[in-house]
């Protein structure tokens, strides 16, 4: 690289960026061959064929193995046995193929020549390759005729960019539009909170203060579209002392003597905010740890989110059942542009 | 066989002969192995990243062919009878169920499953360290810009392989990472609602992403990913590989051994030990659990889950985002005649703009550098890293922002592991991802020059060798052996640029961009060590004494 003299011929060097010393080590050429072991004692040669053999069967005690595990191993529904069968066949496997790998590995460096080799790297691009190609471009351009005939070569032109268009069109019934689906959930005035997954309806009196369900809206399971709906609809239920909410004006009356109902789905992403801590009556999103203050209207205090978590208004029914009083007033989950 | 051309026909003898005569006058084969049969591949063992790479996606193949035999990609409802007890008449996905079934029900179905996703693992790990090492040692310099670009978009695609792959069983843990992708790609202003529904086939989950993710798994993503590495390996032949600079290595020759029979061997040797060693890790490591997770539902999650290791770095950038600081607020609310639209650029920021700006570099890479250095000459010997430090060090700033928010990722494990408070961890990453760069920077240039500055010492004064004498007079001093022409070569062969300064144009007057390329120059080359002249050599044997090694101590001390 010191050396100018490599540098490729006819190529421009700017002046005073290389740094090149005038003044520099000639390349000693390659370093004199050493012999190893197997080139100068017999013995050593022929060890290293041994080992090179003994590799090589190493290989065919390894593939054995993995017969032994697959057709002696028969699986009894219990995981032990899977374990021992998988760690079989992986290590019948590892063997089979590190002999071989190994053994060929070790017979280049051992019994094959080490003599470093040197050949010339050649011209990417000679110039006279460049010139005969650029005189065939010529021709082949000049018997097509395109710059000859711009009518041609316009519509072409034109024709080509319209003509991936449909490509594009046919994909529009991936999916349907968003319509109001991000707006709606299965949350309805008088639609009972019911736990997770059981669907087993909640009366306000089993919930304590301290405590916290996981809550679907009864009917989920039976619903068309169960997932999607679960997807926008799961509730976290907690009980806290009635003085210790801090709700604004207007929202007074969604809690239900310290019982408030929130969004399961974090604002952030989406992942569910799964961990209620009770001492603090803080709501934590595993996924990426935005934490929601559950007294002051699941107001984000730590994390990427940047919105609280929507309130579910809940209220008690004739039987002591609680239930909504509406759906969410906001949509559910992470923002999106149609949000508003 | 091609007797009608030939004037002295050739007619093998043997049966071998018969056969190889047969193939070879119809595809040529004489030509090609005249061509390859002896070609010269340097050695060195860094060389070896990209063959891991390409042997991991060998072993991908195989092993994802023997899975689509038994894995069904179809997200209808079903009741789960497998042989794993646990989840018995569990309801699920017939994707869950039948990927179940792969672990426990068909004899080495899970064995394969592991082999493929530690081979995945392994080959995204080794497609970046590929790059790292072509990166740090210039290798992408002319004429192997292009080459570069084709690996990186091979990274890209090893990504985009991993993904798609990764939520196909259909549990628990990939549906919530598909249900991160669903809220990013719905923070997309504008259109991010329809490529969501478009995505998912209508509201998330849906019925439609695992199908649609298998099409891209196992046909389109692959089938890129071959033309890929068929255009790599093309130009890695028309280029030949670059070697590091050395005795005997110039930049118009290739140094090494010849295709046939040591480097065949000792790569195809490889091939074996590779898959032996992924085997070996499958045998004994169990990767991705999914019976332990459960079929996707929406509602549970557990705590402490990470994503597959390359996916981690936008995970934790997603973490390290304040949603909002003090009374500023990163989702935007943004007023239109129409209404109101919501910008949430605490998921924007974290989502893109880490990937913009490393995969713009990286992609851009070749055409900056060759700007700062106005270098347009050939290079196919490699840099070592040291003797390039501002290139290094630019380097290592990048991988530590990429790790800084890849550890980020693991922000809940940190703390609980360590027991700190996460919160803590969380503002001291946030701190490090900014500041963490710098500071690899500052101190990768320094080890750089410091490195050069000690190669500079060995080859003016030779090798330490720790035999202390005592003079007559008294001085104590350490015998310096010098080295040989060879290491000298090594030591001394590399340029170290000058800063260029900014010079007039034809008008006499500098231009903007000038003063920024005079800038940028300086930046890159202001702190440089110059490689070891002969001259220096020589004066410094002149009033040297510690050179002297072996059997020349004695004239030497007595000579003082």
């Amino acid at each position: 690289m010191a050396d100018s003299s490599h540098g490729t011929p006819g190529t421009t060097v700017a002046v005073g960026s290389t740094g090149r010393q005038l003044d520099e080590f000639d390349n000693p050429g390659l370093p004199p061959h050493r012999p190893r072991l197997a080139d100068r004692d017999p013995r050593a040669e022929k060890r290293a064929e041994r080992q090179v053999a003994l590799l090589f069967a190493i290989s065919v005690v390894g593939t054995l193995l993995f017969f032994v595990g697959y057709f002696f191993i028969p699986l009894d529904q219990t995981i032990e046995r899977l374990r021992l069968q998988n760690l079989m066949l992986g290590l019948g496997t590892a063997f089979a193929m590190l002999g071989i790998g190994v053994g060929i590995v070790h017979w280049a460096k051992t019994l094959m020549p080490d003599h470093e080799v040197t050949e010339d790297r050649h011209d990417i691009r000679p110039e006279s390759d460049r010139q005969d190609a650029e005189k065939i471009v010529n021709d082949i351009l000049d018997e097509s005729g395109i710059k000859r005939r711009p009518l041609i070569r316009n519509t072409l032109l034109g024709a080509a960019l319209l003509a991936p268009l449909p490509a594009i069109a046919i994909f529009r019934d991936l999916g349907p539009l968003p319509g109001n689906a991000l707006k709606e959930t299965m949350w309805d005035a008088g639609v009972r909170l019911t736990r997770d997954p059981s669907g087993t309806p909640i009366r306000a009196a089993d919930v304590t203060i301290g405590s916290a369900f996981h809550v679907i809206p009864e009917g989920l399971n039976e619903a068309e579209h169960k997932l999607e709906e679960k997807a926008k609809a799961v509730v976290l239920l907690m009980r806290l002392d009635p003085n210790e909410l801090n709700p604004s004006p207007g929202r007074e009356d969604w809690a239900y003597d310290g019982i408030v109902a929130y969004s399961k789905i974090c604002t952030h992403v989406g992942c569910p905010v799964a961990l209620y801590e009770q001492q603090t009556h803080h709501l934590l999103c595993p996924c990426h740890q935005s934490t929601f203050d559950v007294e002051h209207e699941a107001r984000v205090i730590f994390g990427p989110a940047a919105r609280p978590l929507p309130q579910l208004p809940i209220e008690v029914d004739d039987e002591g059942y609680l239930v909504a009083s509406s759906d969410f007033q906001e949509p559910v989950g992470p923002s999106f542009w149609e949000r508003g | 066989m091609s007797s009608s051309t030939a004037t002295q026909p050739y007619v093998p003898k043997t049966r071998v002969g018969k056969v190889t005569d047969y193939v070879d006058s119809r595809v040529g084969g004489s030509t090609i192995v005249k061509e390859f049969g002896r070609k010269i591949f340097p050695d060195h063992w860094t060389f070896m990243f990209g063959e891991v790479a390409l042997y991991t996606f060998v072993i991908l193949l195989l092993s994802g062919t023997f899975l689509t035999f038994f894995y069904d990609p179809s997200m209808a409802e079903t009741t789960y009878e497998g042989s794993y007890l646990p989840l018995r008449g569990v309801e699920m996905s017939v994707a869950y169920a039948s990927s179940l079934d792969i672990s426990f029900d068909i004899r080495g179905g899970l064995f394969m499953r592991q082999v493929h996703h530690w081979s995945a693992l392994l080959f995204v790990a080794a497609v970046a360290v590929h790059m790292l090492r072509v990166f740090f040692t210039g290798a992408f310099r002319k004429p192997r810009e292009f080459n570069w670009v084709i690996g990186c978009t091979l990274l890209i695609l090893s990504l985009a392989a991993g993904f798609t792959g990764y939520s196909l069983p259909d549990d628990l843990l990939s549906g919530n990472g598909l249900r991160i992708i669903d809220g990013v790609m719905k923070a997309i202003p504008v259109v991010g609602t329809y490529l969501s529904f478009f995505l998912f086939g209508g509201e998330f989950p849906g019925t439609a992403i695992i199908g649609r993710l298998y099409v891209l798994h196992i046909l389109l993503v692959p089938a890129v990913i071959l033309l890929m590495i068929g255009l790599h390996l093309f130009l890695v032949v028309l280029h030949k590989h670059s070697q590091f600079p050395g005795p005997g290595r110039t930049n118009t020759n290739v140094v090494g051994y010849p295709v046939g029979p040591v480097y065949a061997a000792k790569a195809g040797g490889f091939f074996f030990i590779v898959f032996g060693i992924l085997a070996a890790i499958a045998a004994a490591f169990t990767i991705n659990p999914i019976w332990n997770y459960g079929p996707y539902d929406p509602s549970p999650v557990s705590a402490g889950t990470q994503p597959d290791w390359y996916i981690g770095w936008v995970d934790g950038a997603l973490r390290l985002m304040p949603g909002t600081i003090g009374n500023f607020d990163f989702e935007f609310m943004i007023p239109f005649p129409w209404g109101t639209n919501a910008l949430p650029l605490n998921v924007l920021i974290p989502a893109l703009v880490p990937a913009i700006i490393l995969f713009t570099l990286m992609f851009a890479w070749p055409w900056i550098e060759a700007w700062v250095t106005k270098d347009t000459r050939e290079h196919h010997l490699l840099n070592r890293p040291r003797n390039a430090p501002t290139r290094t060090a630019i380097g290592v700033a990048g991988v530590t922002f990429y790790c800084v928010m890849w550890a980020a990722a693991s922000s809940d494990l940190i703390a609980t592991h360590f027991m700190v408070s996460l919160n803590d961890v969380t503002y001291w990453l946030r701190v490090l991802v900014i500041l963490g760069p710098i500071l690899a920077f500052m101190v990768s240039r320094r080890i750089s020059l410091a490195l050069q500055r000690k190669d500079r010492e060995v080859a003016l004064h030779g090798r330490e060798t720790g035999r202390i004498v005592r003079l007559p007079h008294g001085e104590f001093i350490e015998v310096h052996e010098p080295v040989d022409d060879y290491k000298l070569y090594t030591l001394t062969s590399f340029e170290s640029p000058l800063p260029e300064l900014p010079t007039p144009g034809r008008n006499g007057k500098v231009s903007r961009l000038d003063k920024v390329h005079g800038r940028v120059s300086r930046f890159f080359f202001e702190d440089r060590v110059a490689p070891v002249t002969p001259k220096e050599l020589a004066a410094s044997h002149g009033d040297h004494h510690e050179e002297v090694a072996g059997a020349k101590d004695r004239e030497a001390i007595s000579s003082r």
